[in-house]
This record gives structure tokens, C-alpha cells and sequence, in this order.
């Protein structure tokens, strides 16, 4: 469904960003895209859905195909349309305007007014909360009901992939169980999902195949069960061994891995 | 300017009924403020430009006007029985409309493609964009001179009520800053309207639930030049103004310290900053003209930017104006 391959993006046409990583969402799965601060995966986002330019960014090389056509020159507006919206990281939601008004805004894209009330509808009922906050202006809901809003307002479009970048962030661990079970709702209505993350854990917890960045590059990727097995992913991103004092950078592992591959 | 000085000179002394007459004018006075006010807070809500160019494109829509009016009689010409007052109605539509198409040429050649420029070199493009437009005007109209617009509503028809004179032109004014109010609250509502409010709010954020920001922008500059033309038209109708001149830009000018005092990004501070303007300038140039000896003639104009400091002192982003301005 959405191939990217080989992307590099650079900012303010010298700071190589991401330096050729290429990842896969098939038809109906969640994928999860792991990484630490800077790793580019936000920036891995604005390529794919056209948000480069606002931040002087370009695509250099690669490609980045949405159901076979490619897209990486497509404007914001057509990749919302043909099927790929996003929550964008911090939410982004419309803090001044009420809750209905943020949720018209998620289907602006859409003028058929029977699909864009059923769409509200599906919305309602996976987020119930927003229901009594219909008319409450956005900003003075909570964080996660923030959060359930902008991932509401991303569906109104009727997506086929929708992109989730680190919905846990800042928040309390139930709200984190809360947003999982519903990112897990939304897949099983025929959404694929590519979740970004920090909380490695969460995510694969519920991915059927994960991806993790390093730096601008994909420096390992496998089914989410192989990843949460994975020793050096245990250490590094599950805090499971890792001791803080002597957290070595995860690529140094990976060499050594590749080495000992050769080797073998 | 010389026969509105004959209605000023109507009525004189500070009785109640000189008050209520003054307030009238200084509504009618507030509401072109207003409307010029208003022009100025879209464009710089949706683009965080400040237009410098909002004077001529007024002047340019009140010029389109008057010679419709004056010069071809349109559509006057052809529909012989239409009462003047209609048929300078709809060369006035046209022209506002014009005037939309100005501003959205004005977005597409000059604007657009410095978008992403510092917002300084952009503000003084719309001041050379200001320069050209008003030396053409100048060759339209002609130095030093004018081109009359008519007088849809008479120049001294006034219905009195209880003494308190009330021109029927500055009653039109009124009514049409307060339909365009309203028009935009209901545009505002609509789906576009909402797409532009979350435009101005969080521009990437609204391009990610698929909102064009190059319409948003060319929306903007369409609605805040049609704005700007209403308010020209009623600037330059008599006993406002006499026809399109040299000086008409300047009412965008004179609106400046409205938005300022409403604050640079609010909807609601433009209606109270404009009202509040027009009303002041009025009132100081009525009660205070027996001053003249010491304050000198002329010091009505200088009122607003004195109302406009005023309120700096005390709220630095207006009434309505929010603290952060956001950048792209
Ligand atoms: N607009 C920008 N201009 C220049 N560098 C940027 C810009 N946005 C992000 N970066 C840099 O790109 C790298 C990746 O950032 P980002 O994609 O946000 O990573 P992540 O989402 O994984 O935290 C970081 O080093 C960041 O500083
Ligand atoms: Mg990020």
C-alpha cells in the first residue's frame, strides 16, 4: 500500500536528513516506526504527506509510492485525498476553535455530506468522550482527550493509511493503554496504521512489524514479536537491561552484528 | 470635505441633540474604519501580512464604481426606469468584486512567490504595490482633481428626529459595514470559513487535513480587498466624501490605529477599534473646535493615533489581540 524506498530528504538544501531508508505498509497492517529524538521520523512523515516544503525540506533521491502511484511530488491537499492523512506529533489541534469545527476541518477534503456524516459517526463512537464536548472549545479539553481529537480529526477524511506521530507522547500510562486499544479499533475497521514512536514497547506491542531508525537511517526492522525479543532492542529501547550510565548508541551494536554476520 | 462642513455647521453648541447627531457621525465615520479595519485583519490573520496597499485598493474599487456611475452610466443606461439609488447598488457589487479580483491578482503575482521571504521585504512590497496603484490612479482621475460618484442616497437628504439630523447616507454606511459583518460571521461558519479560521491558526497543520494554503491566501486577499473597496465607495460618497480622489486611500491610513486598539489579529477589535475611532475623531473635532486657537485646526486627525497610544500604553496587543503572534 504505501512503499517508500531509498529516501533521502535534506533541510534548507544542506542538512542531510535521512540518508536513503526505505519501509513498507501492506494492506491492513500496523507498522511501527521506532527511534530516538532527531532520528528523522517526523521528518519520514512530512515527506511521505507533503509537508517538506513548509519546512524548506526536499526529497533528493528515493521514492515514496501510495497504491502504486507515486506521490513524493504530490501536494498536501492531493495525498490527503487519495487516502493518507496524519495526527501529527503534538497534536496540532485547532486550540481555538470548538470541537465540532476541528473535526469539520479533518473533512475538508470531503464534499459528500453523507460520508462526511458517517464518518463523524464511526468518530463519535470511537471517541465518546468528544460527544458531550461537541461545542467546548479545543484547547480546554484535556491532553488526551486532545489526542483522541486530532486522531478524530485525521479519520474525518476517511483514510486508508493513517500515520500516528508519537500519540503517547506526554501522556499518563492509562491514557497510553487507552490510545492503543483504539489505534487497534481503527485497524480493524480496514485502516492501516503506521504508528510512530519513542515507547517502543506500546508500539510493537501492537504492530505486526516494526522498523527502527537510527540518525537518518533504518538500522533494523522484522516482526514486532522478532523485535521485542530482540536483545540489543530489549536493551536499547525497552529499557529492559540497559543501565543508564552506559547506554552505548545502538548502531555501534549493529556493526558489530553485521560484522559477525560477514564473518558467518 | 467643504459641504460636509455645511451639515457640521447645521448644528452647533453641546446640547443632547448635537451629541446623538455627532454619535450618528461618528458611527458612520467608524463604519468605513470598520471596513477597512476588518480587510486588514483577514489578510493579516490568514498571510501575517500587514498590506500597505489596502488604501489604493479601496480608492481603486471606489474608482471603478464612479466611472460606472459617472462616466458610462452602468447600468443606468440600459435600464432606464431602475432608481438610481439601484442601479448605483449594483455598479457598486461589481465593483467590489473588481476589486476581489485586484487582490487576488495582487496575491498571486506579488505575494505567492515571495512567500517564505522575510516578512519585511513582503510588507514593502505592498507599499510599492500601494505606489503603483495610486499613480495610476493619479492618471485616472487626474492630479489635483476628482471623479464625482454620484449621490445615491442625496447629498443633504436627512430625516430629523427630535432634532437630531440624520443623513440617510450615513445610515447606508452603517447598514453596510453591519451587512458585511454579518456576511462574514456566516462566511466564517461555512466550511471555507472554517477551513481559513484553522488556516490562521496553525497554516501546517491546517495543510494536513488537506486546506490549501495558497487559496486560503488568495481567499484573503479576494475578501480583505472587497472589504477595502466597500469602505472606499462609502468614503467617497457625499456628504463623506466628494467622488475619488488623491486623498481617498488615506481612509485605510486613517483605520490604522482601529485595528491597532482592537489588536492586529482580532475580528471583534476591528467592529469596536473602528467604531471606537470613528466616533472619537468625530466628537474631538466637534467639541474641541473651540480650541482650534491652541490645539490647531486639524487636530480631529490626529485624535485616533492619540487613542491608538492611549491603549498601546495599556493593553500592547489591543483589546482582542492575542500575545503570541504565530509564525509559519
Ligand atoms: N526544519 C528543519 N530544518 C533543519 N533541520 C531540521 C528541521 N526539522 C528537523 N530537523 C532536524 O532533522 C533531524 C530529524 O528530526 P525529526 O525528523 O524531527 O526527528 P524525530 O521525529 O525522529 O525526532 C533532527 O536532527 C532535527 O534537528
Ligand atoms: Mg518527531
Amino acid at each position: 500500500m504505501l512503499e517508500v524506498a531509498n529516501l533521502e530528504v535534506v533541510y534548507n538544501d544542506v542538512i542531510l536528513v535521512l540518508s536513503g531508508i526505505s519501509l513498507k505498509v501492506e494492506d491492513g497492517e500496523i507498522v511501527a516506526l521506532l527511534g530516538g529524538n532527531g532520528a528523522g521520523k517526523t521528518t519520514t512523515v512530512r515527506a511521505i504527506t507533503g509537508l517538506l516544503d513548509v519546512h524548506e525540506g526536499d526529497i533528493t533521491k528515493g521514492k515514496i509510492e501510495f497504491k502504486g502511484e507515486s506521490i513524493e511530488k504530490m501536494r498536501p491537499s492531493a495525498i490527503v485525498k487519495s487516502g493518507i492523512t496524519q495526527v501529527m506529533e503534538g497534536r496540532r489541534i485547532f486550540a481555538e476553535m470548538s470541537v465540532d469545527d476541528n473535526l469539520r476541518t479533518g473533512a475538508y477534503t470531503n464534499k459528500d455530506k453523507a460520508s462526511v456524516l458517517a464518518a463523524f459517526d464511526r468518530v463519535m463512537e470511537l471517541f465518546p468522550v468528544l460527544k458531550d464536548r461537541r461545542k467546548s472549545t479545543a484547547g480546554y479539553l484535556s491532553g488526551g482527550e486532545q489526542q483522541m481529537l486530532a486522531m478524530g480529526r485525521a479519520l474525518m477524511a476517511s483514510p486508508q493509511l493513517l500515520i500516528l506521530d508519537e500519540p503517547s507522547l506526554g501522556l499518563a500510562p492509562m491514557l497510553v493503554q487507552q490510545i492503543r486499544d483504539i489505534i487497534v479499533g481503527i485497524n480493524e475497521q480496514g485502516i492501516s496504521v503506521l504508528l510512530i514512536e519513542q515507547n517502543a514497547h506500546m508500539a510493537l506491542s501492537i504492530a505486526n512489524r516494526g522498523y527502527i531508525m537510527e540518525t537518518g537511517k533504518m538500522v533494523m526492522d522484522g516482526a514486532a514479536q522478532k523485535l521485542l525479543g530482540d536483545e540489543d532492542v530489549q536493551e536499547f529501547y525497552l529499557g529492559l537491561h540497559g543501565e543508564e550510565g552506559e547506554r552505548k548508541s545502538f548502531r555501534d551494536v549493529k556493526h558489530y552484528k553485521r560484522r559477525k554476520r560477514w564473518l558467518s | 470635505m467643504v459641504r460636509s462642513m455645511i451639515i457640521l455647521a447645521q448644528v452647533g453648541g453641546s446640547t443632547l441633540e448635537t451629541l446623538l447627531t455627532k454619535l450618528l457621525d461618528g458611527m458612520a465615520l467608524g463604519a468605513i474604519y470598520t471596513l477597512m479595519a476588518l480587510g486588514f485583519v483577514i489578510i493579516y490573520k490568514s498571510t501575517q501580512v500587514l498590506t500597505f496597499a489596502h488604501g489604493s485598493v479601496a480608492a481603486v474599487g471606489a474608482y471603478l464604481v464612479a466611472y460606472f456611475v459617472t462616466i458610462i452610466n452602468w447600468p443606468g443606461r440600459y435600464l432606464t426606469s431602475l432608481p438610481v439609488t439601484l442601479s448605483f447598488v449594483i455598479s457598486a457589487i461589481v465593483g467590489v468584486a473588481a476589486a476581489a479580483v485586484v487582490g487576488i491578482v495582487i496575491e498571486r503575482m506579488f505575494i505567492r512567490p515571495m512567500v517564505g521571504q522575510p516578512l519585511f521585504s513582503i510588507v514593502m512590497i505592498t507599499l510599492g504595490i500601494d505606489i503603483i496603484l495610486r499613480t495610476l490612479l493619479g492618471d485616472f482621475v487626474g492630479q489635483g482633481s476628482q471623479l464625482d460618484i454620484g449621490a445615491p442616497w442625496g447629498i443633504f437628504s436627512v430625516t430629523k428626529i427630535n432634532g437630531v439630523i440624520i443623513p440617510h447616507s450615513y445610515v447606508a454606511t452603517i447598514v453596510a459595514a453591519a451587512a458585511a459583518v454579518i456576511v462574514l460571521a456566516l462566511f466564517f461558519r461555512s466550511r471555507t470559513g472554517t477551513a481559513m479560521r484553522a488556516s490562521a491558526f496553525d497554516q501546517e497543520a491546517a495543510m494536513a487535513q488537506g486546506i490549501s494554503a495558497g487559496r486560503i491566501f488568495a481567499l484573503a486577499w479576494a475578501i480583505g480587498a472587497a472589504l477595502a473597496a466597500v469602505g472606499g465607495i462609502f468614503g467617497s460618497v457625499p456628504p463623506r466624501g466628494f467622488g475619488v480622489n488623491q486623498t481617498t486611500p488615506f481612509f485605510a491610513l486613517r483605520a490604522f490605529p482601529a485595528i491597532i486598539i482592537g489588536g492586529l489579529d482580532s475580528i471583534i477589535g476591528a467592529v469596536v477599534g473602528g467604531f471606537t475611532i470613528g466616533i472619537a475623531e468625530v466628537m474631538a473635532g466637534h467639541y474641541l473646535s473651540q480650541f482650534t486657537d491652541t490645539l490647531g485646526i486639524g487636530f480631529n486627525n490626529i485624535v485616533p493615533y492619540l487613542v491608538m497610544m492611549g491603549f498601546l500604553l495599556v493593553k500592547p496587543y489591543g483589546l482582542f489581540g492575542t500575545k503570541e503572534i504565530r509564525r509559519v
